[in-house]
């Protein structure tokens, strides 16, 4: 992909609904972009691997690894991270879940795996515990034992009312 | 808020907003960039470093090696064997050089074009052979060949013990090693400013012991020295240690006057290691045909890796912490750890005791199936009382053991289960104690373990200065709770400042599950002594009103409004003997576990189908946060018990040093955990808590390798239970039921 000059490559991406025009190198990964071009810092880097899934962002509403994404890949795409998740100041329901089920101890993983969660269940808004399990095993947890990661999600999928965060 | 309800946890918001900033979210303008250049042999010395290559790279600053950093240094006071970077290297991925540029991928590519020679040496990896008296010499500080520390003690009358017994069982266990995998790998800035000295940000649970290690190392005065710790991403024991990197980084700062930023790599974060210690255990341990336990005799062979580490702490713990909830007449315990050319191993979640505790529990189990006595039975008749002191002379304040034993059976149906449930399935019990903090701190001085210091501010809000580290299992919630009960403030009007050395009182770091009993005492007092100067100007019925409008007739008579608690152990609750006050805890905390399995005979596949787990926590400040304390530590031994092992090749290589190779487990491999909290009450805990961190995780793997074998009658003694360890011991066909 490499400019046969050398030189960068120019890429338009909509992030967090906002219009990013950038020349990257043909080496850029989206996690790169993200963390340190965007200064969106909720994409987290535990591996650089594609193994843990704490990078995970949504592209075009896939959930995908941004540490395993280049982003000349990608132009044109639209991409949603955690720091996009709330509207008008208001917690997604998926992360008033997770805040009330005390979903999130260290928080490393919590913004990756509410991205997977928020996928899934846009494809599957009444997923049963065991598509949960499923749908998140992607995203490695070391804090929780997933028990109320899934009970969070769990709650949101069964339509339980939250408790309104603050 | 208030004690014991379930408001959320106040740092969850950040969390699942992104807002949380971890250490390498952390930029500042003109940062470099560093690497270190590792050993890729096993054990070898080096003979010289050429660095003139990497140095003429554009973009590179500096280029430092061992000469820069000559003084030892290490968390122990008595056991300083590592320096920042080795002269020479003690096993594969040991850091001898480190490379500053403007950027991470100059810093790779710099850190490549070291020039390093090498005379290999001859390396040993398995503590039995490191022993030998032929064995290369792997670290210069042991006294007699590789020896890091031998402890040899001995209580009661064992012979006699053993020889009164009806039934005595001798077992020996293999626990394999594994390794924290907390998801942020660890990161450190360093920052360097002629008048004002050094400041460190890291991914540190200790953040006072690195204040004094890099004061000591960089030869700067300690008022020149400031330690930032921001959130971590869990640490697990992992980051409960002065290292390397935090030495280079500050180092490297001072010569080029720019912020450094250093990173590990998931690769590296396996290197670095500290985790759990492989050990060879030898258990015997005798009962009366009434089931009385009598004497237990343990033996342990530790492989330490390159380095101390705790290790003199851990060769006391691999023996001192079996001796509770279950009572002994005679001990007698002989601990060995070797160093061996691999990385160093640590304090992992459960430091140096979960390895006994799956040894000494697989064999109560065997024990009663000797005595034909069902194993939470067993337990039950050996019970230590509150007020009781365990066989090695910890004081025992309060125990909940029992309870948890008959919550874990009931609620697992277990009277229904045990020895009855069809081949391939089975139920497993196990139980055990840890320490809430330990009485002596790791250097030797008089002060306060930890310090809280309260102001309260006349708009209403009431700001926490703790030095404790918070990384997910709740220190900011907890102090929150305790202030909000004793001052009746809303959990909104309070703000809590931690992990900072210029800012905060000292606390001694996040390790051996001591933050609740320690900063949460220290606050607790801080609190009180200032809700009664509130309570002396502004009436003792203050509370009835808005706290604000005390706060301000406070202020208006007494000044500005503070308050500082601190909190210190006792330290008449241990044995006069040497190494008797290491285990000593102001307060002790009991699990009992019980797992169900499905074992799959054709592929040796063992699936752990739910866990129950009774966690005697004392009082749970907040109920909410000791599920997850209790959940996570399960999963984490479940994850030991079948999966993970720091496996390395002959050449000391580790053998998959990935997320992936390493095989944590996923959502799919967990299953739900039941957690019932057991709240008793202890003297000596803030409002009668004890620990919830560390104590859970124990006997997850005994009572896995329990329920193994009442499902289909194989005794696995090696970890981790894979399916080829378990069809190994399933041919022949063992004689169980069918």
């Amino acid at each position: 992909m490499r400019s046969s000059d050398g030189s960068l490559i120019e890429v338009h991406l909509t992030v967090n609904g906002d219009a990013v025009r950038r020349a990257v190198p043909p080496e850029r990964t989206l996690a790169e972009l993200l963390r340190e071009d965007l200064l969106l810092t909720g994409c987290k880097q535990g591996c650089d691997q594609g193994d843990c899934g704490a990078c995970t962002v949504l592209v075009d509403g896939r959930a995908q690894l941004a540490c395993l994404t280049l982003v000349v890949a990608i132009d044109g795409a639209t991409i949603e991270t955690v720091e996009g998740l709330q509207q008008r100041g208001r917690l997604h329901p998926l992360q008033a879940a997770f805040v009330a089920h005390g979903a999130a101890q260290c928080g490393f993983c919590t913004p990756g795996m509410l991205l997977s969660a928020v996928a899934l269940l846009r494809a599957s808004p009444r997923a049963s515990r065991d598509e949960i399990r499923a749908g998140l095993a992607g995203n490695l947890c070391r804090c929780t034992g997933y028990v109320k990661i899934i009970d969070a999600v769990e709650a949101v999928a069964r339509g339980d009312d939250e408790e309104p965060a603050p | 808020m208030t004690i014991g309800d379930r408001t959320p946890n106040p740092r969850a918001y950040d969390a699942v907003t992104g807002r949380t900033r971890f250490a390498d979210d952390l930029t500042f303008p003109g940062m470099l960039h560093a690497r270190l250049v590792r050993s890729p042999h096993a054990h070898a010395r080096v003979v010289a470093i050429d660095a003139a290559a990497a140095l003429a790279l554009p973009g590179v600053h500096a280029v430092i090696t061992a000469a820069d950093l000559p003084t030892p240094f290490g968390v122990i006071p008595w056991t300083q064997d590592e320096h920042a970077l080795a002269a020479k290297a003690r096993f594969v991925g040991d850091p001898v050089a480190c490379v500053a540029a403007v950027d991470e991928q100059t810093a790779i590519r710099a850190a490549a074009l070291v020039d390093v020679t090498w005379e290999v040496l001859p390396h040993v990896l398995e503590p039995a052979a490191a022993l030998a008296p032929e064995a290369p010499r792997v670290n210069e500080l042991a006294k007699h060949g590789n020896v890091t520390k031998s402890v040899q003690l001995a209580f009661g009358d064992l012979d006699a013990a053993l020889a009164g017994s009806d039934a005595v069982v001798a077992a020996s266990y293999d626990f394999a090693g594994s390794t924290h995998a907390a998801l942020e790998p660890h990161c450190a800035i360093g920052q360097w400013d002629p008048a004002g000295g050094l400041t460190v940000v890291s991914t540190t649970q200790v953040p006072h012991y690195l204040h004094r290690e890099l004061a000591r190392v960089l030869e700067l005065a300690e008022d020149r020295v400031r330690v930032i710790q921001p959130p971590l991403g869990g640490g697990f024991g992992g980051k409960s240690e002065p290292f390397g990197h935090e030495l280079c980084v500050g180092k490297l700062a001072m010569m080029t006057g720019r912020p450094v930023k250093l990173r590990l790599t998931r690769e590296e974060v396996f290197y670095t290691h500290r985790g759990r210690h492989p050990m060879h255990l030898d258990v015997r341990l005798g009962a009366t045909r009434d089931g009385r336990l009598t004497g237990c005799d343990l033996r342990v062979l530790i492989d330490g890796g390159a380095y101390a580490s705790f290790g003199l702490v851990t060769t006391y713990y691999a023996g001192q912490l079996v001796t509770a909830p279950l009572r002994l007449s005679a001990f007698r315990l002989d601990t060995t750890r070797a160093y061996t050319n691999k990385p160093p191993c640590g304090p992992k979640r459960g430091h140096g005791s979960v390895q006994p505790r799956f040894a000494f529990e697989v064999t109560v189990d065997r024990l009663a199936e000797a005595l034909d006595l069902d194993p939470i039975e067993l337990r039950r008749r050996n019970c230590l009382e509150a007020g009781e002191r365990t066989i090695n002379e910890f004081l025992v304040r309060s125990t909940g053991f029992r309870d948890c034993l008959d919550r874990v059976e009931r609620a697992s149906d277990w009277k229904r289960k045990h020895r009855q449930l069809p081949f391939g399935r089975g139920v497993g019990v196990a139980g055990s104690f840890y320490i809430s903090g330990t009485n002596y701190p790791i250097y030797p001085n008089e002060m306060p373990q930890s310090a809280v210091q309260l102001k309260v501010d006349r708009s209403g809000k009431v700001t926490v200065f703790s030095g404790a580290c918070e990384m997910g299992q709740g220190v900011e919630a907890m102090l929150t709770a305790i202030v909000c009960e004793e001052l009746g403030v809303a959990p909104g009007a309070v703000r809590v400042v931690t992990g900072d050395t210029d800012l905060t009182p000292v606390d001694l770091g996040g390790y051996s599950s001591r933050t609740t009993m320690m900063a949460g005492n220290a606050c607790l007092r801080a609190a009180r002594d200032l809700a009664a100067r509130v309570a002396e100007v502004a009436g003792a019925d203050w509370r009835t009103r808005p706290p604000v409008e005390a706060f301000r007739v406070a202020e208006a008579r007494l000044g500005a409004l503070g308050a500082v608690g601190s909190y210190d152990t006792p330290k008449d609750v241990h044995g006069a003997y040497r190494g008797g006050t290491i285990g000593a805890s102001p307060a002790y905390s009991f699990t009992a576990h019980v797992a169900e399995v499905t074992v799959d005979v054709e592929t040796g596949q063992v699936r752990v189908d739910r866990l129950w787990v009774a966690h005697d926590c004392g009082r749970a400040l907040r109920p909410q946060i000791v599920e997850g304390q209790i959940e996570g530590s399960a999963y984490m031994g479940l994850g030991e018990a079948l999966f993970e092992e720091q496996a390395f090749h002959p050449s000391g290589l580790h053998r998959g040093p990935s997320l992936l190779d390493y095989g944590l487990p996923t959502t799919l491999d967990t299953p739900d955990i039941v957690a019932m909290i057991v709240e008793g009450g202890d003297p000596e805990g803030p409002y009668g808590a004890k620990e919830a961190g560390e104590g859970p995780l124990h006997p997850s793997i005994p009572a896995i390798a329990n329920a193994i074998h009442d499902a289909v009658g194989i005794r696995l003694d090696a970890l981790p239970f894979s399916p080829a360890r378990v069809l190994a011991a399933l041919t022949p066909r063992p004689t169980g039921r069918s």
